[in-house]
């Protein structure tokens, strides 16, 4: 490594090994945390650590630089063993701003490392973060953690000079600085991301090389100077073997929607309107033209979902995502969706409600939505993603029950696991199962024609399509007489339709895998959980279990309908504590369904579950 | 073409479905469907590529009428279901029926959307300027002072002008006609159905029940050539029984109904259906009875390319450019790392 600095003393310094770290960065929303936090993830998950990573930005874009509302934060997990979550404590800060400092520094665990940019801790933006004392010279403040204040803004500047840079040019490149420095803390190897900046800035040389001398003064800073006397390796972990890349859970769901499509032999519809956290699926799918995916950026969230109900019935594969306030506008589009009994996947990349919320932070408020939220008897399917890797393969689900039980199905992701990243091992194109699906070409009636109502044994309508000759029929929202789907007020005929369209969702059951528990078979504790807090909860059940406490998890993907056998897991345990990021919306209908008296743990903070506050619940539940 | 020299030969009956009319005695509907099934046996599409997508409301019930596919959808929505219909089947000819309160109250921005975007549907809107199927509210283009069930003491609202609003959408092909006028309709939807991108037509309605005789004026045979100017490309702006009165454009720049006594046709306006420019086909729009003769015709009829289209292409050039998707190489961009 070169240096734009002063030529560095190469001193040993002693190397140890951990097994696991977490990371967080955290500045302005203007300061590059993000691309920090992501570099860091790629250098990490290339090296082949096993890793978890939490980006938590503001909602604005901009937010006034220095204020504690702009702080935008990325933390991330690395590790040689498994690990299902970002952390609950950070061991290592980089602050950038004294507004940075003051939200984040709670969260950095006693005996920490904490990685200051010395330079912005000015009267002004002291005064922004509401800080009446200087933190970096009080001794109390900042007791217990291994401080190291770097001179950041200096440094950089000193590494890109002469190259022609403005200050605020140059003053752009100082989280390559610090991310450069925390490269020689953690001894990774920088080659990665000197790649991507050397992509990244090709085109503009003088940026480039800025870029580069601050990554590299940064890393330079740490090997030279007194300040660090010892750095860290973390082993690469053992996952399981195969070619692994990292995904966001919005990649994965976007490459799980084409790959479904694609395998089938089918062109994929997505029609959306632009909303956080869920736009990224838009715009993944938007590049992939070469697989036959039609993108449709609708006028809003009605048309975007009625786009999807139009293309469906042209025989597409049809899929919308949205979020909460999205989810809501949509849903007299879901109706006429179940009414007319049209295959379809729609997305919910839930934030925090009500209302517009939280947009970037996570939640899981939306199951009552995504479960109820319809005019009449209307009922579909819905599942869960666990994970973000997890995206890829729930997406292909969510669209197998939707084609084979001509229904749309509701995939329920959220913020945390839609842009949180994890490593994914790349799957066998030959071992994806295609979707079975036909468009009948002769009439199904006996002398009656075509009959768009006739069902199978599970109770499934056939999907015929415009372009066939003979099977012309007319669909609708006003209720369909059996058979025939027209237009009926007849009252027998509306209570049998309204039951089959529930037994219908009721028979996607029979093709569901028996529900799995980890853990005792019985004993005194049950966590049920679903979507993104499987990793949390896992990990608190596994710790439970090490500790002596006799605790087993049932995670559900499967939510409507429930798998088959989840009534006799339930009955199994003394206790059953369902923890969830809402006030207890599976706990309610768990309750209902099955008459368990089971314990709701509920944390509503726009942020997931932290391990530790899972086993205090546990250690709570089991002690009353 | 050859799929069309095997085409069976088919007649208005062959358009018909089983489904009992459900539209009131002598609603206009009834003529609009007529015409509608003598024009689509004239039109060279098998009847199984077509597709009647409508959203709610009286004339919404159109669908079930037609033997081809339809789709009868929710209030306002039609177009935005015919969008993506047509997005993913660009093969299919698309139809939107829809009404007044439909497609410029509840549906007003998926209306915009569809024209803005040219996609290629053929738009139907009845006026028949009042709710009828929710039983006679006013609508958004009933007239001011209008006094309906919701409107006691006489409608304040400003109605909308629909033809404005889809010339000020960039509509490329824009009509209007009327129920009863059954030639001039008959003609109007084969023009519509001819041009490629979004043809966005109005026809005049009458709802007997509710807002009975409010187009007499434009279907009354006595009344409609002094009413109603009719649209002819290239033609000047002629109307009256006697074909005695013209419009110009005099020297203000606003249009100005003359007498062909004391102006040569020559200085009149003439009709040119495919100016590119806007402002021809919105100033006839501005035309409105009482105060001046009002076009009937098509107002405007230009080429550009279609949205469906220029999706399609754009997955056409793709493949061109990389080949078919790949799902092994999807899987393995970015960064990759082997675990042994």
């Amino acid at each position: 490594m070169s240096t734009g600095t002063e030529t560095p003393q190469s001193p040993e310094k002693p190397l140890e090994t951990l097994e696991s770290v977490v990371i967080r960065f955290c500045g302005d929303s203007g300061d590059g945390m993000q691309l920090a936090g992501t570099q860091f993830t790629n250098v990490s998950a290339v090296f082949g650590n096993d890793v978890s990573t939490l980006p938590d930005f503001p909602a604005e874009i901009r937010a006034p630089a220095g204020s504690l509302f702009g702080v935008s934060g990325f933390q991330l997990c690395f590790s040689s063993g498994d690990i299902y979550t970002p952390g609950d404590e950070v061991d290592t800060l980089v602050a950038m701003n004294p507004a940075a400092l003051k939200t984040n520094l709670n969260d950095l665990r006693r005996g920490g490392t904490l990685i200051i940019n010395a330079d912005s801790f000015d009267k002004s933006n002291l005064q922004k973060a509401h800080y009446d004392f200087d933190p970096l010279t009080d001794e109390k403040y900042l007791a217990g953690y291994r401080i190291h204040l770097v001179p950041m803004t200096r440094l950089t500047r000193d590494a890109v000079e002469g190259l022609g840079l403005s200050t605020r040019e140059a003053d752009r490149c100082k989280n390559l600085f610090a991310l450069g420095l925390v490269y020689w803390l953690y001894d990774r190897d920088a080659t990665p991301t000197e790649d991507w900046l050397k992509q990244k800035f090709g085109k503009a040389p003088a940026i480039l090389e800025a870029n580069l001398r601050a990554l590299r003064g940064g890393y330079t800073y740490g090997l030279a100077t007194e300040q660090f006397t010892v750095h860290y390796k973390v082993p690469a972990a053992h996952l399981p073997p195969g070619r692994y890349r990292k995904v966001t859970g919005n990649e994965a769901t976007a490459m799980g929607l084409a790959t479904a499509a694609k395998v089938s032999g089918k062109e994929l519809f997505y029609g959306g309107y632009p909303i956080t956290p869920a736009s990224d699926i838009l715009h993944e799918l938007s590049k992939l033209k070469e697989f036959g995916v039609r993108t449709f950026q609708a006028e809003d969230e009605i048309a975007a979902i009625t786009s999807v109900i139009g293309a469906a019935f042209g025989g597409a594969f049809a899929v919308t995502a949205s979020s909460g306030p999205g989810i809501a506008l949509k849903g007299e589009g879901i109706g006429l969706a179940v009414m007319t009994e049209l295959p379809m996947v729609i997305v919910n990349v839930q934030r925090g409600g009500p209302s517009t919320g939280l947009p970037t932070k996570t939640e899981q408020s939306d199951l009552f939505l995504s479960y109820f939220g319809r005019n009449g008897d209307c009922p579909l399917p819905l599942i869960a993603a666990q994970s973000p890797a997890d995206c890829f393969a729930a997406a292909q689900e969510a669209m197998r029950i939707a084609v084979e039980f001509m229904t749309p199905v509701f995939l329920l992701t959220d913020g945390y696991i839609a842009n949180g990243a994890e490593p994914w091992r790349i799957p066998n194109v030959e071992d994806l199962k295609p979707i079975k699906f036909a468009h009948p070409r002769e009439v199904n009636g006996n002398g009656e024609g075509y009959l768009p109502y006739l069902r199978d044994e599970n109770l499934v309508r056939p999907w015929a399509i415009p372009g066939t000759p003979g099977l012309e029929h007319r669909l609708g929202g006003l209720e369909k007489a059996d058979r025939t789907g027209n237009v009926s007020y007849d009252p027998e005929n509306h209570q049998k339709m309204v039951e089959i369209r529930r037994q219908k969702v009721a028979n996607v059951a029979k093709t569901l895998p028996p529900q799995e528990v980890d853990g005792p078979e019985s004993g005194d504790l049950l966590l049920v959980s679903w979507g993104g807090t499987f990793g949390a909860v896992r990990t608190a059940a596994q710790v439970a279990r090490r500790k002596g406490q006799s605790v087993a998890h049932c995670h559900l993907r499967y939510i409507s309908p429930f798998p088959s056998n989840l009534g006799d897991i339930l009955k199994r345990y003394k206790k059953v504590l369902v923890p969830e990021l809402n006030t207890g919306q599976l706990w309610v209908i768990l309750r209902a369904l099955y008459l368990v008296d089971a314990i709701g743990f509920n944390k509503i903070k726009g942020k997931p579950f932290l391990i530790h506050e899972l086993t205090e619940k546990i250690d709570e539940a089991l002690a009353q | 073409m050859s799929v069309e020299a095997e085409l069976p030969v088919l007649t208005p009956k062959d358009f018909a479905t089983d489904q009992e009319l459900r539209w009131c005695p002598r609603c206009g509907d009834y003529s609009i469907l007529a015409q509608m099934k003598k024009v689509l046996p004239t039109l060279g599409v098998p009847r199984e590529k077509m597709v009647f997508v409508s959203g709610i409301g009286c004339s919404s019930r159109f669908p079930y009428y037609v033997s081809t596919y339809g789709f009868h959808s929710i209030h306002g929505r039609a177009p935005a279901v015919a969008t993506g219909l047509k997005v993913a089947r660009p093969d299919l000819m698309v139809w939107v029926i829809t009404g007044d309160g439909d497609a410029l109250s509840i549906g007003g921005n998926h209306l915009l959307h569809a024209i803005r975007r040219n996609v290629d549907l053929k738009i139907i809107m009845f006026n028949n300027q009042i709710y009828g199927l929710t039983k006679g509210q006013y609508s958004p283009t009933s007239p001011q002072g209008k006094k309906t069930k919701s409107t006691p003491y006489g409608s304040v609202d400003a109605p909308l002008n629909p033809l404005s609003v889809a010339i000020g959408a960039g509509a490329t092909f824009v009509a209007r006609s009327a129920d009863v006028d059954i030639q001039h309709l008959s003609e109007t939807l084969e023009r519509a159905a001819a041009h490629k991108g979004t043809a966005f037509v109005e026809v005049y309605q009458d709802c007997n029940v509710f807002n009975s005789g409010a187009f007499e004026f434009a279907t009354k045979k006595d009344q409609k050539q002094d009413n109603c100017i009719y649209l002819e490309h290239g033609r000047p702006l002629v109307f009256g029984a006697q074909r005695d009165r013209g419009v110009r454009l005099n020297g203000t720049g606003h249009l100005e109904v003359v007498s062909l006594d004391e102006v040569k046709e020559d200085d009149l306006l003439f009709h040119d259906e495919q100016e590119e420019d806007l402002s021809h086909a919105f100033r006839l729009a501005q035309l409105r009875w009482p105060h001046a003769p009002e076009p009937m015709g098509v107002f405007r009829d230009v080429q550009r390319p279609t949205y469906d289209g220029a999706v399609d292409q754009q997955l056409r050039d793709r493949r061109a450019q990389v080949g078919e998707g790949d799902l092994e190489a999807l899987f393995n961009s970015g960064d990759t790392w082997e675990v042994h």
